[in-house]
């Protein structure tokens, strides 16, 4: 037999191992959601859980475990930039823009004086 | 023409064309889909009060479970294809196209569930990131669709004159799909348990 063909019905295995796993992970996640937890760790349950079953579908089913430079070096500048676009919610709470701190200020200078 | 580095690898990137592409490609998507999540996460967060139970978790995990089986019938089309089973590559891939029509079926009664009760994008915050981000991602599945049904259809005639330039694209189009895939499996606990 071909090196390639062994290296593929060996692949099948993980393939449909991992395919379980995902299955596995969807019906935690929703079992998880029916016991009603505190929103916080709701969301750390289910977004540790999407992260596992999308590194699963990413390293196996899309080859990432053992791929080119050039596709990890074009997915670390993705990441980087994925990285950014999620910081940006940050900014909008960090910043004043758009409340009222000159409405308060007449009020107060008039107690001043 | 000759499109070179169609099955080769060229000898700069280690890749062919159409690998390194695709990539580049599901690159931009990510971004595309990023800056969506960034915008639900500072709607949500603005918000002063954010609906709970609004989506049918039941449907919603139906449909998690079909794009899951439709990811391993996709590389198991492919990996049939390494094998030189033509008639299981046809099997899986046929599999696969039934698989994502059946999550636009459901997908179908849920948008319509949500028109009768007059649960329109404009109704609420939550209802148009709703309706914006699975409307996306349901166009992504029809794309996909409309590859497969290519290459179910005339674009299979590849395999006879050059079968490994038909299996590469069929990888490719495998590399989309679980990215489509990849995506529900964020935009499900996003959008329906919290």
């Amino acid at each position: 037999m071909h090196a390639d063909q062994a290296s593929i019905k060996k692949s099948i295995r993980s393939y449909m191992m991992i395919g379980a796993a995902l299955f596995v992970f969807t019906g935690i996640t929703v079992a998880a959601n029916q016991v009603h937890l505190a929103v916080p760790i709701a969301i750390t349950v289910a977004l540790i859980i999407a992260t596992m079953k999308g590194s699963m579908v990413a390293s196996v089913f899309m080859h990432l475990s053992h791929e080119r430079k050039w596709i990890y070096g074009a997915l670390i500048l993705t990441v980087i930039g994925f990285f950014i676009l999620m910081t940006v919610p940050l900014f909008t709470t960090l910043d004043h823009i758009g409340t009222p701190i000159h409405v308060a200020a007449p009020a107060s200078e008039h107690t001043v004086h | 023409m000759n499109i070179p580095y169609t099955v080769e690898e060229r000898p700069d990137t280690g890749l062919s064309n159409g690998k390194f592409g695709i990539w580049l490609f599901l690159a931009s998507e990510v971004m595309l889909f990023g800056a969506l999540f960034s915008t639900y996460i500072i709607l949500r967060t603005g918000a002063p009060e954010w609906p709970h139970g609004e989506l049918n978790v039941w449907l919603g995990m139906a449909n998690t479970f079909i794009l899951i089986g439709s990811s391993v019938t996709m590389v198991m089309a492919w990996a049939s294809l390494k094998l030189g089973d033509w008639g299981k590559h046809r099997l899986y891939l046929m599999l696969t196209f039934l698989l994502s029509a059946a999550f636009l079926v459901n997908k179908y009664f849920e948008y319509a569930a949500h028109w009768t009760h007059g649960e329109l994008p404009d109704k609420s915050t939550f209802l148009a990131i709703y309706f914006t981000l699975t409307g996306l991602h349901g166009i992504h599945i029809l794309g996909g669709m409309v590859v497969m049904a290519y290459f179910l259809g005339p674009g299979a005639k590849l395999y006879k004159t050059k079968p490994e330039q038909f299996t590469n694209r069929i990888e490719y189009t495998g590399l989309y799909w679980h990215f489509v895939d990849l995506v529900w499996i964020f935009l499900f606990p996003v959008l329906y348990l919290l």
